[in-house]
Order: C-alpha cells, then structure tokens, then sequence
C-alpha cells in the first residue's frame, strides 16, 4: 500500500515538474523578445483625431500627422532639422529674377491606386489648390503663381507673378501634397498618395491603420514598419495608462507634462523632449485703447515672468520667446532680453503711458490647459503692476474663430500658433492682432523677393527684432515635443519643425 | 390597449417633429461657423466662401431645415463635415459599443442594487440597512470617471489583467470586446446602483406596509415569501421608471467615462461633433438621443401595463 501510495504520489510530483518545465519554457519563450526577430509594428498615439484625412483640404495639423510623408509626398519635403529637400521634385532650377521655377520630376513613381505621377498630376494638384473653387487652407501660398506648363511628362515649369522666395518651403507642406486626378476626390476617407506607407483602414473615433507601400519608388526610403497604427487618445490620463499598459509604442506628443514624471520611473520607456513649431502668445488688440499705446504693451511684457509662466502652465518644459519665432526656425534670434521681467521698470513705463494706476481689461482665453493655466499665472504677473485681468473662458476653435479671430471681439487672448514660419501673420490684414507696422510689412516683402537663404535669414532676424520691441502680442514660450516611447523604438523624430509624424525611418532595434 | 397604443405613437411622432425643429434652430445659434473651423486661421474669405458653397450653408435657415427633414425621413441622415461618410454609419458604429457598454452597466447595477435594496428594506435600520446605505452615499457621491481612473490604474496598469482602455471592435472575437467594456461598464454601474438601491429600498418598504402584505403574513407565507412574491413585484414599477432613466442617461451621457476608456461612444461623437461644429452629426445625434427618450418612456409605460394588472383593466 504504502509502495502504491508513494508510486502515485511520485508520478503526481514528475507530472507536477514536467508541467512546470512546460509552463516555465512558455513563459521563458514569450517574455524573451530578444530572440524572436524584431517587430515590425508599431502603434502610435496621438492625442487629437484627423478630421478627414486629406490635408489639402482642411486645417487641422492632426490630418498631417497621420498622412504626410507616409501616405503622401509632395514636390519638395522638409526634413527633420526643418531644411527643404527634392522629393517628387528630383531637382529645379530657378530664373534670375526668381519668377519661372523649372522642376525635373521624378520617373516611376506610382500611386497607390497605380496612377502614374507626372507632370500632368503635378499640374492637377497644383491646379486643384489654386483654382477657384479651391478649398485648400492654404491657398494663399500658391496665390504668386500664375501658369502651369509641362513641357514633357518630367518637367513641371512654375511661372509666378511676383517672386516668392519661399515657396519652395511651401510646397513640402502637407496642404501642398501630390494627389492623383482619379483618386483626389475620395482622399477625405480613403487617402491615396506616393508615399512609404499605404491606407488601410480608419476605425471612426479609435484608430487608422497603415500599411508597408511594397511598390515605394524611393528603395533607400521605404518604410521599415510593415504597419503602423494611429490610436487617438484624447484623455491625458488615459495616454499615460495606455503607454504603462504598452497599449501603445510610442506617444510623439504626449498631452500633459505633469504626468510626465509618473511615466520616467517606467524603465521600458524612454522620454524625449524636443521642440515644437507652436508659439504660445498672448495676442493684444492693438487697436483698442489701451494695448494701442506701444508702451503699454512693453510694460505688460516687462510684467511677465516667462519661466514662471512655463513653470505653471507647463511644468517647466518649454523654451522661452521673445519673438514670434522658435529656435527651430531658420534664422533665430535670441529675443527674450528686449523686455525682460522688471515689474519695477514696468510699473514707471505704464505711469509715463498714462496709467499710473493700472487698468482692467478682459482675457478672452480658449478651454486648452495651457492657455487656462498661462492666463492665471499672468492675471497674477498683472496684478504686481496694478493692471487686473479679468479671465473670460471662450471655446476653442469655434467660438474663438468666430469672436476673436474674425469678429476682433477682444482685449487680450492666448492661443498657440501652430503653423511653422508664420510670423508673416502680423503683415496680414485683416489680422487678429489688428498690427500695423508698414516697416515689417515691408521687410516680410523683402524676403519673399529673393530666393538666397542668407539674404532672408538676415531679414527674418529684422523681422523677428521688430514684433520684439513693438510687443503686438506677448512672446511667451514654445511648446515642447513630450515624446514618450518605447526604448527599443528607434527612428522618430525629436523636434517637430513641421507638425508631422514621419515613420519611413522608425524600426525596432531588438 | 391597441388604441391607446396607437394614440401614443402618433403623439411621439409629433412631439419628435418638433423636437428636430428645435434642435435644429438651436444648431443655427451656435457661435461658429463649421467652414472656418475646417480651414483654420489662414484660409482667406474666398476659400471660405467656396467650401461654404460645397458644404451647402450658403442656403437659408429653412431651405436647409426641409433638406434634412426630408433626407430623415427617407433614411439619408446625411455625411458627416469632419469624417466624410454616412452620419448613418457613424451612429451605427457607435452603437455597436454604447449599447452594449449601457446593458452591461444595468446588468450590473441591477444584480448589486435590487438584493441590496430589498434586504436594507427588510431589515430597516439594521446593518444592512446601514451598510447599503454607506454604499449608495459613496457611490453616488464617487464620480464614475474617477472610479474608472482607479479601475484603470488597478486592474489594467497594475495587474495588468484588462486592458486600459480603447475598443478592439466586435469583429476581434466578443471576449476581447467584452473585457474592454467590463471596467467601463462598472464605473457606470456604481453611481446607477447607488440611485436604484435607494429607489429599491424605499419603494419595498412603503409596499411592506400595505395589507395585502400583513394578509400575505397572515396567510401563513413566510416573511420571504411575502416579500418576494407580493412586496418586491408591487414595489417594481418605481424602480422600472428608474431604469428607463438609467438606460437612456447611460446612452447619451457617457462621454466622460468614454473619454477616460478611449472608447469610441455615441457620447464621444457628440463631443467631438459639437466641438468640430459638425453640425449635421450633432443634429442627428441629438435627435437620436431625443427619439430614444421619447421611446424608453413610452417603453416604461408599457412596462406599467405588464407589471400592474390594475392598469391594463383600466385601458380595457
């Protein structure tokens, strides 16, 4: 019995080992990724959902996100560090007097579809943006041109009206994307472009899918990924969850910076923090009494504090301006000493401006985090030099575009511009800031009137000094990239000098 | 019965009519216009005016009205600004997880509420009179996005056992869909449980003293008997309003526990529609959640019908 009892009980324990040894080696197995080949997808998060996918269409920098440079090329392309360089475009040449622009396209590309490129659908997009049933959000930057002709099915020649030093530039942005004749209509809801990566699918308020382009023209260029998934996460907290869950891979621009510091204890993840094209500014009324007295809005922006204002609204990430220009933008200047924080000297400036006891005013400041924590910090700044702010919450964009923006309803609103190399904004009219400086205007003409680099990084630098020392808005602080993402993703970039998330490069290293 | 059936339904498609009026004319209020949101800051007057054009709200107030209530009433809902497809679809989508993710969340609240009400009637006062009381205090007063944060941080970030949030879809296989909507549907549940259990409790406990029920005791019936079968089914009717309620609420307002969850909802579209200006979902949307009020309450009072025999002689 006892012999039995013991026999049982053995082939029980060997049972018992074996099944561990199997289970052991299972979990052994998929816990070691670094055996099994890399991984070859990826899934990305962002905060704001695309609406629509055809950025030659509509605004927002969501739409670009997804689709420029994966889905869709243009002429030119801008490149991490913000440079322009050939894409469709092989090369140009351009006419002394900068008004004919000569392009050499490129041979063999395809779109998705199967359509050819050519000069002909080079003509059509172009066509397709300026025309005048054009819906393009930025029409005006092919306002200079004045024909299309395409001499072969290689050569696209630009003739402008006026020259327009930048439209290179110009046309890598995502509104000035290629599109085919056959597929432009349906682009909203089922992109088709030339580029590394190919739609699949959109799942309506979760995700849009990419897939690896087999047939991509640009062999050193193709995409590494086999397929990339956009996830759209609008809560901060629930980014966080999905990052520590691993729900998603990489999170290029995280929302919230006070949860930053929860997600760098996580040792699979790493954090990297760049910079942004978006410009936090406080945008005055300049034709309203009192922000029409120049000195008036000097003293405000002697008033301010601008690392305080990062450290609150911001948790301290983001670079202070002076201007309306990042250090990401070519021809930077270092602004932020022309009107430093001096509560004293401002205090003296706005008693010589005739407000020897402050005023009140109105801050009309949109829902966004930023934008609400920003102006309570300054309704505070304010206060020092006796001027009260009274904090009116308006709803971005609608309500904003409608009051602000068109309507000029406003003393003082807060807003991030997010378009790179706007600072043409202030040469506008009608413009929000209602700012009028014939001198500026002159010198944003000045650089579209040459095509030399130097030459235009110089009158940028004018540019930039002038909006620092006439303070149309207040120059706060530059966005940060919170990148956030898995320490084996390889291939993302840095800093953003175009909202984009390109993904031809990104890998995983193991 | 069938004609006051009739008469109802007829008064809910006059009511709906109105409603869409309304909906509609308050639409048209809204600050904003959807073409300017689209192109953004840069695009000049002509751009503007050209995808006004396209979009078709270059007509007027009542040219545009008549348009959409003839494209409802033939089924057309019309296409979203933002996405480009079938408003239709869109809602359909989304139903596809805010009914499911509201069922679940009654299920729940059901199962945890009715037993909990029932007993801290039966034994007023006493400990578990006090414990569902504690419960339904802390459960309302707890709001559900928090509880799903608590949730999420425990079970999908900690233990790592669900995921922390997102919807994989259907088509995925039902578990996955069904562990993705679970930690959702329970930080709904709770407040809604906290709500039924005190409706639960205090509706047994007016019936309890009624005579049908001391005659009940009388009869010899044990107290669990009387209460099961004669307190409990009288006390229902109060209970079934809530439900209605419930359902109706846990459709239309979800949206923040949809947020904290990254699930794709009809709440969430809601939000994103009224902050994109996409009018015609919103239209659509809201007149779906009006149409499904109007219905659950007429749905309840059938309810009433079935539950009490006294109405359904009064009808004959």
């Amino acid at each position: 019995m006892g012999s039995q009892f013991l026999s049982a009980s053995t082939a029980l324990t060997r049972r018992a080992v074996m099944g561990l040894a199997m289970a052991a080696s299972l979990v052994l197995a998929a816990g070691m990724p670094a055996e099994a080949a890399p991984k070859t997808s990826l899934t990305l998060g962002m905060s704001v959902e695309p609406t629509g996918l055809d950025p030659t269409i509509a605004a927002p920098v969501a739409i670009g996100q997804v689709t420029w440079q994966n889905v869709f090329e243009g002429l030119t392309t801008i490149d991490r560090n913000g440079k322009v360089q050939p894409q469709l475009a092989e090369s140009w040449t351009i006419s002394p007097d900068g008004l004919i622009y000569t392009f050499k396209l490129r041979q063999g590309v395809t779109f998705h579809n199967g359509e050819a490129f050519d000069s002909a659908v080079a003509k059509f997009s172009i066509d397709r943006a300026r025309g005048a049933d054009s819906v393009n959000p930025q029409k005006r930057y092919f306002a200079a041109i004045d024909t299309v002709e395409t001499p072969d099915a290689a050569t696209l020649v630009l003739k402008l009206k006026q020259p327009a030093g930048s439209l290179l530039y110009w046309l890598g942005w995502p509104s000035s994307s290629i599109v085919a004749p056959k597929s432009a209509a349906d682009n909203k809801t089922t992109p088709i472009g030339t580029g590394p990566f190919k739609f699949v699918s959109w799942t309506k308020g979760a995700s849009v899918e990419l897939a690896r382009n087999p047939d991509y023209w640009n062999k050193a260029g193709a995409a590494r990924l086999d397929k990339a998934t956009f996830r759209f996460i609008a809560d901060a907290q629930a980014q966080a969850a999905a990052l520590k869950a691993g729900d998603v891979d990489a999170f290029p621009e995280f929302g919230a910076p006070e949860l930053i510091d929860s997600l760098k204890g996580d040792a699979r993840l790493a954090t990297v923090i760049g910079n942004t094209e978006l410009k936090v500014v406080a945008g005055m009324n300049n034709a309203k009494k009192p922000f029409d007295d120049k000195r008036v809005r000097q003293a405000l922006m002697m008033a301010v504090d601008r690392q305080a204002v990062i450290d609150g609204a911001w948790s301290g990430f983001g670079t202070p301006i002076g201007s309306h220009y990042t250090p990401n933008d070519r021809g930077y200047v270092d602004l932020t000493k022309t009107y430093p924080y001096d509560p004293q000297k401002a205090k003296a400036l706005l008693a010589e401006a005739g407000y020897p006891n402050g005023f009140s005013f109105t801050m009309k400041a949109p829902q966004m985090a930023y934008a609400q924590r920003a102006s309570q910090i300054l309704q505070a700044m304010l206060a020092e030099i006796g001027v009260t702010m009274t904090i009116e919450t308006t709803e971005f964009p609608a309500k904003w575009v409608a009051d602000v923006f068109k309507g000029g309803n406003y003393d003082m609103t807060i807003v991030a511009h997010a378009e790179p190399m706007d600072i043409d904004i202030y040469a506008r009219d009608p413009y929000y800031f209602n700012y009028k400086n014939p001198t500026f205007n002159e010198i944003l003409k000045k650089v579209e009137a040459t095509a030399d680099p130097a030459a235009q990084e110089k009158l940028y630098a004018e540019a930039q000094t002038i909006l620092a020392t006439d303070v149309p808005a207040l120059y706060l602080f530059v966005m940060p990239k919170l990148g956030v993402w898995d320490k084996k993703v390889a291939g993302l970039w840095e800093n953003e000098p175009i909202p984009s998330n390109v993904l031809s490069e990104v890998h995983w290293t193991e | 019965m069938i004609a006051l059936i009739v008469r109802r339904l007829a008064g809910l498609i006059v009511t709906l009519l109105l409603v869409s009026a309304v909906i509609f004319a308050v639409m048209d209020l809204l600050p904003g216009d959807p073409a300017s949101v689209i192109l953004g800051t840069s695009a000049s007057p002509d751009t503007l005016a050209a995808l006004q054009k396209e979009m078709g709200l270059d007509r007027p107030l009542a040219v545009r009205y008549v348009a959409w209530l003839a494209g409802v009433l033939q089924g057309d809902f019309g296409r979203s600004y933002t996405y480009g497809v079938p408003v239709a679809g869109l809602i359909a989508e989304r139903l596809s997880v805010t009914v499911p993710l509201a069922l679940i969340a009654i299920l729940i609240s059901v199962v945890l509420a009715i037993p909990l009400g029932v007993q801290a009637a039966r034994h007023q006062n006493g400990g578990w009179d006090v414990f569902s009381g504690l419960f339904s205090h802390v459960s309302i007063a707890v709001p559900a996005f928090w509880v799903g944060l608590l949730l999420i941080i425990l079970f999908s970030t900690t233990l790592g056992w669900l995921p922390a949030g997102g919807f994989p879809g259907w088509a995925g296989g039902v578990g996955a869909a069904l562990m993705a909507l679970l930690l959702p549907a329970v930080a709904l549940a709770l407040p809604q449980a906290g709500v039924l259990m005190r409706v639960t409790r205090s509706a047994v406990l007016e019936v309890m003293n009624e005579d049908f029920v001391r005659t009940a005791r009388a009869k010899g019936l044990s107290e669990q008997t009387a209460l099961w079968r004669h307190a409990v089914p009288n006390a229902l009717i109060p209970v079934v309003t809530m439900l209605g309620l419930q359902f109706t609420f846990l459709i239309a307002g979800a949206v923040l526990v949809e947020n904290v969850f990254n699930l794709p909802g009809l709440g969430r579209l809601a939000y994103q529609a009224l902050s994109q200006r996409d009018v015609v979902v919103m239209q659509d949307v809201v007149l779906f959640f009006s149409a499904l009020v109007i219905l659950m309450n007429f749905l309840v009072d059938l309810a009433y019908l079935l539950i009490d025999p006294r109405l359904r002689a009064g009808v004959r």
